[in-house]
């Protein structure tokens, strides 16, 4: 094993503001076997449990000398592994991965089609904000190692992500991870692909072969690990060359559940500026609208950043839904309701979807085979399209699962 | 005189001393079964011959106050936490009664403040012999460290005018800082540079203590009206140059959270109590100053504007989103105990409903009835609560006292009483086996809510009926306790040792538990 002496790594985030994070100050020695210094706001609680992982990693990696510093800030286990882990792969060469279970609530899987309309971005490098964002029940919840997370601090990222694809609870949300541009991102996917991660955000994506080259390196790991289950990729389109591309890049493979656009890149690499209104991006989101229907997958908006503007966002979701897209991304908690409610079917979509449900039922139960709605027909991917309606709505808590009975009643 | 001797066990099975600083004490018998008899404490007889007809009491400074008031080893002197951080005058007291050479006093405020560090040296010198009070932050650090010479007696807001009322602790001279005052002693504290909007946690001392001053920055000719404390009750008046320090008195603003996780727990308990069909028309509710609790009057308030419905009062510590709603029709009245923000004094002032009120009014428990058990949900805070429903607010998980109680006992007395609390502080769970210190019995908290579901006490049958049905996560106390333990891990217990620094006293004067040593 290579090991670089008198060198001191330093991984995590400390001071003021910072909270269930925990930085780590490691330097391998010659001798003098293990010394641990632990400073936490929570050490009579769990000062022991900590300095106990904090040897077991050591010993793990088979580290006999070293000099490790601890100052946390109430950080939860999976949080201080990944610092020691990522502090020590700075400094000795390994294959080997601390990995701690994989929890049972997370073993879940999502369908290609199922709902995506909201994600809430998280950065990937902020443990803090993964602990509790389940909770708020988005859609689906994007770690990012790309934009949000600084380039020093990319490596030590990888580690809290893995960590928390494996330990934060998910809540049932589509697990996501935004990697970074390839061919760069290409290296995060061994820390994503054997934690069962459901889709990946493959960011300013300009070609189907970007999507190849995920492609490639995912069936080489899957392979390697005798992982059967698909990974799901959306593209995100963040450029005009991407936009001319967007059909191409959504007709590449059979993973590409959707398509997303990144709004603020576009707007700059249009040598414009976003407005509230978007006229700017009209095109833009039009054609990717029309690529995500020609190849029946997702098209999914951009973010709505003025996190304080609830009706900003609002009118912004009912454009959007109005465009066509399916979802959209959200970087507040408090976004996700907002966008759940507005995406979601409104009362006049679903008390007409209801009449051609009630219709369809009747026509079914006197055997007939033409289904009619007063003196109209309705065809057949018109029932299918309010049958949607009415799943979509008990699914949004918007109508009861027993609303036929309440109907049928009256 | 040992701090603190024969410890038994009370209701709650906790051990607590019936003998504490050389005075008896009765153990926590359970909610409601200790029932005093006997006559009221009452001060001395005056004859308005001793006091100048023209009604000025003014005399040059407080330090001859005190001296006039027959400051000596010993006392018991009382203080006000209405100024709360901007407090000025407690320090200076005791500067004096260092000064002068005064032992052994007893330190009685409605609460303590960090700005009131100062009187740690006095605390180590002798100065001061105990405090009888909240203690937070540094003063708490103090007291857990078993560094003060006498024993620590925390009591509730209530609890507090309750021992004066009953002569459990006879106050010789109580100095109350006032916003403005007159000659003759009438004081109030909507107006004035220090305006702090009311004085209702210095009523009983006014009442009942041998020796009053009032301290002012804002001497009005008589009558200083309103007058919430009467001149009647008042031996010597004081003008100093600064009673207080308006931007610590007052926070200019306050603000609900922007934490989208306690924005969660407060529309939950908003929904729960709504589901619950609490909030409908004529309701009263209790609410706090803090984020979470501001949010919950918040969501009350979006539910009365869609039904066009409104509340019949709100028991408060009043800032602007009381007032707003007081304003916009959406409450009759607001029951306000301390005000936090400028615009709780504006409206204070200027709203007829807006009333003030006192522990007196609110909170006593040897009364003949109080406004607490009056109100249809009172939503509080916790550090810590167990798997019965017991709540700890005045330590932490540590060990160390850091909280007062304020009026969270006298509130548990509400129809319904919600903790909305996060299941976990950073690493540290708030659902325990067993909280450090009991400070409200299990039997009188209703409801626990937290952002990954809602606790309903197995006493409370009607609610468990109630929300078979419900869409809102109901959970039982241990399935949250073993979600968060799961998340954290099971916390080591805390470093303490069988010593004891400090009582925590129930509504009715009984000790319900005591607050240990903490190891370093």
């Amino acid at each position: 094993m290579n090991k670089k002496l008198g060198e001191i790594i330093c991984t995590g985030n400390k001071g003021k503001g910072i909270r269930s994070d925990c930085y780590v100050s490691l330097e391998l020695t010659k001798e003098g076997g293990i010394d641990i210094q632990l400073i936490s706001k929570v050490k009579v609680l769990f000062g022991a449990s900590i300095i106990d992982l904090a040897k077991e990693i050591l010993n793990f990696f088979e580290i006999k000398n070293a000099k490790i510093l601890i100052e946390d800030s109430g950080a939860l286990p999976f949080v201080i592994a990944a610092r020691i882990e990522a502090a020590i792969k700075k400094l000795i060469k390994t294959d080997k991965e601390y990995l701690q279970e994989l929890i049972p609530e997370n073993l879940y899987d999502t369908q290609k089609d199922c709902n995506r309309f909201s994600r809430l971005y998280l950065p990937g490098n902020s443990p803090s904000l993964m602990i509790n964002a389940g909770i708020h029940n988005p859609n689906g919840i994007i770690l990012d190692l790309e934009d949000s997370v600084a380039a020093h601090k990319k490596h030590e990222a990888r580690f809290i992500v893995r960590n928390a694809l494996r330990q934060v609870d998910f809540y049932g949300a589509e697990r996501m991870v935004r990697i970074n541009q390839i061919p760069k991102g290409l290296e995060d996917l061994d820390y994503l692909i054997p934690h069962n991660v459901h889709l990946l955000l493959i960011p300013k994506c300009e070609s189907p072969s970007q999507i190849e080259q995920v492609n490639q390196k995912i069936s080489k790991i899957k392979k390697s690990l005798n992982i059967e289950k698909n990974i799901w990729l959306m593209p995100i389109i963040e450029s005009a060359l991407g936009v001319i591309k967007a059909y191409e890049i959504a007709n590449a493979a059979e993973n590409v559940v959707a398509i997303a656009i990144g709004l603020e890149d576009y707007s700059a690499d249009l040598g414009t500026r976003r407005t509230n209104e978007a006229s700017e991006s009209f095109f833009a989101r039009s054609m990717l609208v029309n690529a995500a229907r020609a190849t029946g997958i997702q098209p999914i908006d951009s973010v709505f950043s003025d996190v304080g503007d609830m009706e900003g966002l609002k009118q912004n979701v009912l454009k959007s839904k109005a465009l066509g897209f399916d979802g959209m991304g959200c970087i507040h908690p408090r976004q996700i309701q907002i966008i759940h409610d507005n995406f979601a079917p409104d009362e006049a979509e679903i008390t007409k979807a209801k009449k051609i449900v009630i219709a369809f039922i009747e026509a079914t139960e006197k055997g007939l085979g033409v289904v009619s709605l007063g003196t109209k027909m309705i065809d057949p991917p018109v029932v299918k399209r309010a049958q949607n309606t009415i799943e979509l709505a008990i699914s949004l808590g918007k109508l009861d699962k027993d609303w036929n009975e309440f109907e049928t009643e009256k | 005189m040992k701090k603190y001797d024969n410890l038994i066990k009370n209701a709650v099975g906790r051990m607590v001393p019936t003998e504490i600083n050389g005075e008896k004490q009765v153990p926590f018998k359970g909610v409601g079964k200790f029932i005093p008899t006997g006559r009221k404490h009452a001060p001395r007889i005056e004859s308005c011959t001793n006091y100048p007809a023209d009604g000025n009491k003014l005399v040059p400074n407080l330090k001859e106050a005190l001296i006039k008031s027959g400051l000596k080893d010993g006392m018991t002197i009382s203080t006000h936490h209405h100024f709360r951080n901007g407090d000025v005058i407690a320090n200076q007291i005791f500067d004096i009664a260092h000064e002068l050479g005064v032992k052994n006093l007893r330190w009685f405020p409605s609460a303590s403040f960090p700005c009131q560090e100062h009187l740690i040296k006095y605390l180590e010198d002798g100065t001061i012999h105990h405090i009888e009070g909240s203690m937070n932050g540094a003063l708490g650090r103090f007291c857990s460290q078993g560094k003060m010479s006498g024993l620590g007696i925390l009591r509730s807001h209530g609890g507090r005018y309750q021992a004066v009322q009953d002569g459990d602790v006879k106050i010789d001279i109580a100095v109350i800082a006032a916003p403005t005052a007159d000659a003759f002693g009438n004081a109030n504290g909507v107006e004035g540079s220090a305006a702090c909007g009311l004085l209702g946690f210095a009523l009983a001392d006014s009442q009942y203590a041998d020796k009053v001053i009032v301290v002012t920055d804002n001497l009005v000719p008589f009558p200083c009206i309103p007058w919430q404390i009467h001149g009647n009750l008042v031996d010597y008046t004081v003008l100093v140059d600064q009673v207080g320090i308006p931007e610590k008195i007052i926070s200019g603003t306050t603000r609900i959270t922007k934490s989208p996780d306690r924005l969660l727990i407060a529309e939950m308990t908003a929904q729960f109590c709504d589901e619950a069909g609490i909030v409908k028309d004529g309701f009263s509710y209790q609410a706090g100053a803090g984020g979470t609790s501001l949010s919950i009057g918040i969501y009350f308030s979006n539910i009365l504007k869609e039904r066009g419905i409104k509340a019949r009062f709100i028991r408060a510590g009043s800032n602007k989103y009381p007032v707003q709603m007081l304003e916009e029709g959406l409450v009759d009245y607001i029951l306000d105990g301390q005000t936090f923000d400028l615009e709780g004094v504006r409206s204070m002032r200027e709203n007829p409903g807006h009333i003030n009120t006192s522990p007196f009014t609110s909170y006593n428990y040897h009364g003949k009835g109080n406004f607490s058990t009056m109100v249809d949900v009172a939503i509080l805070g916790a550090t810590e609560v167990d798997v019965n429903f017991n709540a700890n607010v005045v330590t932490h998980s540590d060990g160390y006292l850091l909280h007062g109680i304020g009026g969270w006992q006298n509130c548990l007395f509400s129809k319904c009483t919600i903790l909305p609390i996060p299941l976990f502080r950073d690493r540290i769970p708030v659902i325990k086996d067993e909280v450090t210190t009991i400070c409200g019995p299990g039997e009188l908290i209703d409801v626990i809510t937290t952002e990954r579901g809602i606790a309903i006490n197995p006493r409370r049958t009607d609610l468990i009926e109630k929300f078979k049905n419900s869409k809102l996560p109901i959970k039982t106390i241990e399935e949250l306790k073993d979600e968060a333990e799961k998340i954290c891990g099971k916390p080591a217990k805390a470093n303490l040792s069988d010593e004891i620094v400090a009582a925590i006293k129930w509504v009715d004067g009984t000790i319900i538990d005591v607050v240990k040593k903490v190891n370093d």
